[in-house]
């Protein structure tokens, strides 16, 4: 676990020494406050739930796009600038490499969103906030950030570039968006596996509202899981190349 | 003890190494040579544990690099020909961070600092950004890393490759200096310097060994013997002006040489001379005082290393 932070904590310090960490923190800010004030509160009167639903639901956006940027990186631009090898040569695991980078881009995510937590709270002002919604949404955009953060450093484990690793992560997660489209087009029962598969429609909208749904949570986990080990497996793979 | 045995690395169908197999006791400091294409890289690359091996066994000192490969690794300090280094860390940081990917405490790599600083002659860069660094101290940097967790066999790939004269000196004391605590394993295009830094060398050709020092005839060994200890020179390379007779007249006055061959032709003599100890001015001077015209002097030993290198890995016809 050591071995894990050490990484974690050195790939957090790039994103804050570097320009690029610094331009998604403040498009990412940027894009949501806009989102807030034009989307979400808009020029009609709303109530509050609806106010902090579109809000949610437009959060989404920044976490796909900034996770997939900040995951993009992660092994890709090691390799590029032949540091890679560094970690590859240390008395570290693959799966400890992997968790670490992910932990990092994840991470510099969170606290990014963290960021916007006033934004919500901000519907106090003209409203009634109510923070078992914004705990709900919050909890749902960081399991989504979590999956497609993970699909990310896959991306980046497989690709040589961090333009590929950008492409084939946005791939991934546009593919699994539109699961759900495929779904309403199908039949059972493979209308239920395109369903289960959809990364925002059914998993996603239950946070929006303020519920806590376990078998979304569950879908967020495997999803993070699932790509983390096919990272962990594609960067030993490159032992053998 | 590193004890590499009947190690082999394909990619695909290809062969880049087949069947090596050689040792090194602890302390030494053996060159790796052979031409490009020749697998060094990749001989080093997996005894750095950075590629596995299609067959055959790496240990040191007993440690199996397949079947205890975070182990092994932790013996291991490797620098490539290109450093691994994050640029925007300054020099500190960045053997803080690399100590901790090793395994070291924050105690123990505060202890640790200052002396890897002084080995690889850092002590006025510590905290500066790597990315302000030029490349000669960007390769100390590098060999910093790869020694401070204190490894068993350090691995230099082309150490000075792209360094200036001034560098390469700076470069040959800091692998000295490694010596004194480890195993130091140098691949290199650079013959001289082999001649100057290794105790002795292994010859790859085409992906097999063909220079193995141990227990086989070494055709290396009568070149490098005494090397390791500096810059000794007691083999001269010299063309000189004058008549065959002359030139072995002051040869002989002289007194300086255990033995020396001649060859004449368009005026010129070249001369190959080995010293009883290590005094070419002296033997120079003598020269001049007889009337012998000094051209061209150079370390013998270098120019004899080449043709047994050239020897080893060409083709003949």
């Amino acid at each position: 676990m050591t071995a894990v932070l050490h990484i974690a904590r050195r790939e957090l310090g790039s994103y804050l020494n570097s320009w690029w960490g610094w331009v998604i923190l403040a498009l990412i800010l940027l894009f949501d406050g806009l989102a807030f004030n034009v989307y979400a509160v808009g020029f009609q009167p709303k109530y509050s739930s609806d106010v902090l639903e579109a809000f949610m639901e437009a959060g989404t956006v920044t976490v796909m796009i900034g996770g997939i940027l900040l995951a993009m990186p992660t092994i890709a631009r090691e390799h590029g600038a032949g540091t890679l090898a560094l970690l590859q040569t240390a008395p570290v695991t693959e799966a400890q490499i992997i968790a670490g980078k992910y932990l990092g881009a994840l991470g510099f995510l969170t606290i990014i969103k963290a960021l916007t937590l006033y934004m919500p709270a901000l519907v106090e002002i003209n409203g009634k906030v109510s923070w078992s919604q914004i705990g709900a949404g919050y909890l749902g955009l960081f399991s989504l950030g979590a999956a497609v953060v993970a699909i990310g450093v896959f991306a980046s484990t497989v690709s040589r570039n961090q333009v590929l690793a950008a492409v084939l992560g946005g791939s991934i997660v546009g593919l699994l968006i539109l699961a759900w489209l495929v779904s309403r087009m199908s039949d059972p029962p493979l209308k239920s596996v395109f369903a289960y598969m959809a990364l925002f429609d059914k998993h996603f909208q239950p946070f929006m509202r303020g519920r806590i749904n376990t078998e979304s949570l569950v879908y967020y986990a495997s999803v993070s899981f699932g790509f983390l080990l096919l990272s962990t497996r594609a960067l030993k793979a490159r032992r053998w190349v | 003890m590193i004890e590499v045995r009947n190690l082999s690395r394909y990619y695909g169908s290809f062969c880049a190494v087949e069947e090596v197999s050689f040792s090194i006791s602890d302390g030494e400091v053996v060159g790796f040579l052979g031409r490009n294409g020749a697998g060094k890289s990749t001989t080093l690359k997996v005894l750095a544990g950075l590629l596995t091996p299609s067959s055959g066994t790496v240990t040191i000192d007993g440690v199996d690099m397949t079947e205890a490969p975070t182990s092994f690794r932790s013996r291991i300090g490797w620098l490539p020909e290109d450093p691994p280094l994050y640029e925007d860390m300054t020099v500190v940081d960045f053997l803080r961070y690399v100590g901790g990917l090793r395994g070291m405490d924050a105690a123990a790599i505060e202890a640790r600092l200052p002396e890897v600083l002084a080995k690889a002659q850092l002590q006025d860069r510590t905290d500066q950004l790597i990315s302000e660094l030029s490349h000669g101290y960007r390769k100390r940097v590098g060999i910093a890393q790869a020694i401070i967790h204190r490894p068993k066999l350090v691995i230099l790939d082309e150490p000075i490759s792209g360094l200036d004269p001034a560098q390469i000196r700076g470069m040959r004391a800091v692998i000295r200096a490694l010596a004194e605590e480890s195993t130091v394993l140098i691949s290199s295009h650079n013959l001289p310097e082999v001649s100057a830094t290794c105790d002795r060398v292994l010859v790859l050709k085409r992906g097999r060994l063909v220079a193995e020092p141990d227990g086989a005839p070494d055709p290396m060994a009568p070149t490098l013997g005494g090397l390791a200890g500096g810059p000794i020179v007691q083999h001269l390379s010299l063309t000189l002006r004058g008549d065959e007779a002359a030139v072995r007249k002051a040869l002989d006055d002289s007194g300086l040489c255990k033995g020396y061959s001649l060859k004449a032709g368009d005026g010129l003599v070249l001369a190959y001379a080995l010293l009883h100890a290590d005094t070419p001015e002296a033997l120079v001077s003598a020269l001049v005082k007889a009337g012998v015209g000094v051209r061209r002097v150079e370390d013998g030993l270098a120019n004899q290393l080449e043709d047994v290198f050239l020897d080893l890995t060409e083709d003949r016809k």
